[in-house]
This record gives structure tokens, sequence and C-alpha cells, in this order.
């Protein structure tokens, strides 16, 4: 899933000025399950907005539109008249959501109330902890399904590098280190050779350094 | 400046509730400014309500749970203390004084202690004086 934080209020405040009447768009996708982006998350930043554009003196006509999930095309029409009375959209969903919101009310000036973090997923009540990197050419089945792109500081693909100590990572000692892991993985399952074989540098033109990404499934694409 | 403040106290019936309900029976008088809503747990008190009432004018709001430990939910106290820290540091970042929401744990008994806790809490809210969110005194 997509893992996204709130930004501060003020941060939202200041796109806020002008504006008379907002409608809040919230997703009950991947933000929704972290905790920053679903209906709940929506009524409350409204209350918020309210509360503090009437101290400063000036009221905000806030609205709220829930909806399945922001990334689906399909599902933006029905909120249509809601965005109409809106001189402002305010979404709750990741940098996908937003763009999507955007396509469909090319007219609407639309705040992220969010910043998209990272791909990745539960660890622990009110954790979530990167586990993808997008980086389009995935090694997992090498490494004991432990990702060194997002989960070693370094990204190395031949590690561990000499930094760690007592398990941890040199960057930061709460995090172990991937590579030990990888190690212990590898172990467990009596597949110590992939971790001896040395990998030659990763194909990085998967990643995101060659432009927009499009995928394409053959058989179901009209392209 | 002299005003009648407006106080929300989310009280959880297992405890906080009967203990202002003790009160009564005792004949201890508290904070009229006090209005007590019931809910079954405090865990089950969302930001969304904290920051209805305060949208609504309230001067201040208290939850008052079970005593740490003994929630009948398990942790449902531990979620609204956690819940009530947060929100006070929401309410500077709205403008509003985080003094005006507090967390208070008791247990159903504890009746003289939630007519001491309502007095406390009202002579806060009048010092801080009305919610820059009232506009005219109008509407609770």
């Amino acid at each position: 899933m997509i893992v996204a934080e709130a930004k501060p209020l003020e941060e939202l405040l200041a796109c806020l000025e002008e504006s008379r009447r907002a409608l809040i768009v919230s997703c009950s996708g991947c933000t929704a399950v972290c905790l920053t982006g679903g209906a709940a998350q929506a009524t409350s930043l409204a209350s918020r907005l309210k509360i503090a554009k009437r101290i400063n003196g000036s009221d905000l006509d806030v609205e709220t539109a829930f909806l399945l999930r922001q990334c689906e095309p399909e599902l933006l029409p029905a909120i249509a008249d809601r965005c109409a009375r809106a001189d402002v959209l305010i979404s709750l969903a990741c940098g996908v959501g937003v763009q999507q919101l955007a396509e469909a009310y090319p007219d609407k000036w639309v705040i992220p109330a969010l910043n998209t973090t990272f791909a990745g997923s539960y660890a622990g009540e009110g954790v979530w902890e990167e586990r993808c990197g997008l980086c389009g050419n995935c090694v997992l089945h090498l490494t004991g399904g432990v990702c060194p792109v997002t989960r070693c500081a370094k990204g190395l693909l031949n590690g561990p590098c000499g930094g760690p100590a007592d398990g941890r990572c040199e960057v930061d000692p709460e995090v172990p280190c991937a590579w030990i892991l990888i190690y212990e993985r590898l172990q467990a399952q009596g597949r110590l050779e992939l971790f001896t074989q040395v990998r030659p540098a990763k194909d990085w033109r998967s990643a995101r350094d060659g432009g927009l990404r499009r995928f394409s499934r053959e058989g179901m694409s009209r392209e | 400046m002299l005003f009648e403040p407006r106080i929300i106290g989310f009280c959880c019936f297992n405890c906080a509730y009967s203990a202002a309900d003790l009160a009564g029976s005792m004949r201890l008088a508290y904070a009229p400014a006090v209005r007590i809503v019931g809910v079954p747990c405090t865990g089950a008190v969302e930001d969304a309500v904290i920051l209805a009432a305060f949208e609504e004018g309230a001067d201040g709001v208290f939850v008052a749970g079970c005593l740490e430990g003994e929630c009948h939910y398990r942790s449902g106290n531990i979620r609204a203390r956690q819940r009530v820290q947060r929100l006070r540091r929401a309410l500077q970042e709205m403008g509003l004084d985080g003094e005006r929401l507090a967390m208070y744990n008791l247990s159903a008994a504890m009746g003289s202690r939630f007519a001491e806790l309502a007095n406390e809490f009202s002579r806060r809210i009048r010092l801080l004086g009305p919610s820059p969110v009232r506009k005219g005194g109008g509407g609770a």
C-alpha cells in the first residue's frame, strides 16, 4: 500500500487564504488504512480548517466527499456536483489520487493535504514502514524476501557493508541491517549459496530515470 | 472578564458518568457550565467528535475515563489519553489554547473527585476566557 502523512495545517491554511468554499475529498484506499486520508480524517480536517479560519476572522465553508478510491477515474464523476460548488478541492489521497482528481476537474485548484511518502506496509500498531522502492526490477527471490533496495540504507546488492553493529544499521541503530536479515533468512532456508554469489550492477533503467513509466498489459490494452 | 463558560464533558458510562451521578446523589454542587455527554468508552470518542464540540463553540472539553488499567475494553482510556495529547497540539495549530482540552481518569466511586475536577476545569476555562471560535456568544 501507499503510505502518506498529513501536511501541517499551516501549509494548507496558507493555500486557502482566498477560498470561500472548499471540498475535502477522502480516499478509502491506502491512505484510509494508514489513518491519514479516510472519511474520519476528512471530517476532522474539515473541523480543523473551519475552526482555524473562524479564529482568523474569515469563514470557510467546507464540505466533505468520501470516495472509495481516488485513483480510479471511473469513481470520480460521482462527486461532480459537489466539486462544481467548491472553489478549491483538498485531496486526502496519495499523489496518484490527487492527479486523478485534478485530471477529472481540470478547472479546479487541487491541494494535496498529504505528503505521499512510500510504498510500505504495517509494522506494528500505528506504524508503517517502507518495503518497496518500485525499482521495476525485483530481486526479492534472491534475497530471502528482504528488499535491499529499500531496506539497506545504501541500497547495496552485495551486502552487508562494514557498518552494521549488533545486527543494526550504522545509519540508524533502531533499524536492522537488511543484509544481516537476508543472511539469516537464507541461512534458515539452507540457501546461503545465494548470499555468496556476487551480483552484477543492477539495471536501473526500469527505475525512475527514464521518464514516465507506463505499463500496457498484452491482450487487454488497445494500444 | 466574567462569562459563563460552556464545557462539554465526554464521560465513560462505566466510571466518570457514574461518578457524576454519584456526585449528584451526594448533593455535591459542581460547576453548572459542565454538560455531560455519556459515552460507552472514552476510546470511542473520536477526533471529529471533540473537534465538533469546539467548532460549535464549546469553551472547553474534557474526556473522563476509567482509571488507567481499569478500562472495561482494556485500553480505550489509554487511546483516549494519546488522542487528547495529540488534539491538544492540534488545537494550538488552529489557534486555540491546548489547555481547553483535558483528560481525567476516575472510578465510579469518585463522586467528590468528579465535582472537584469539574470545578477545577471550569475555573481554568473561566481564566482562559471565551473560545475565539464563538461568535457573539450564540450557539453551543
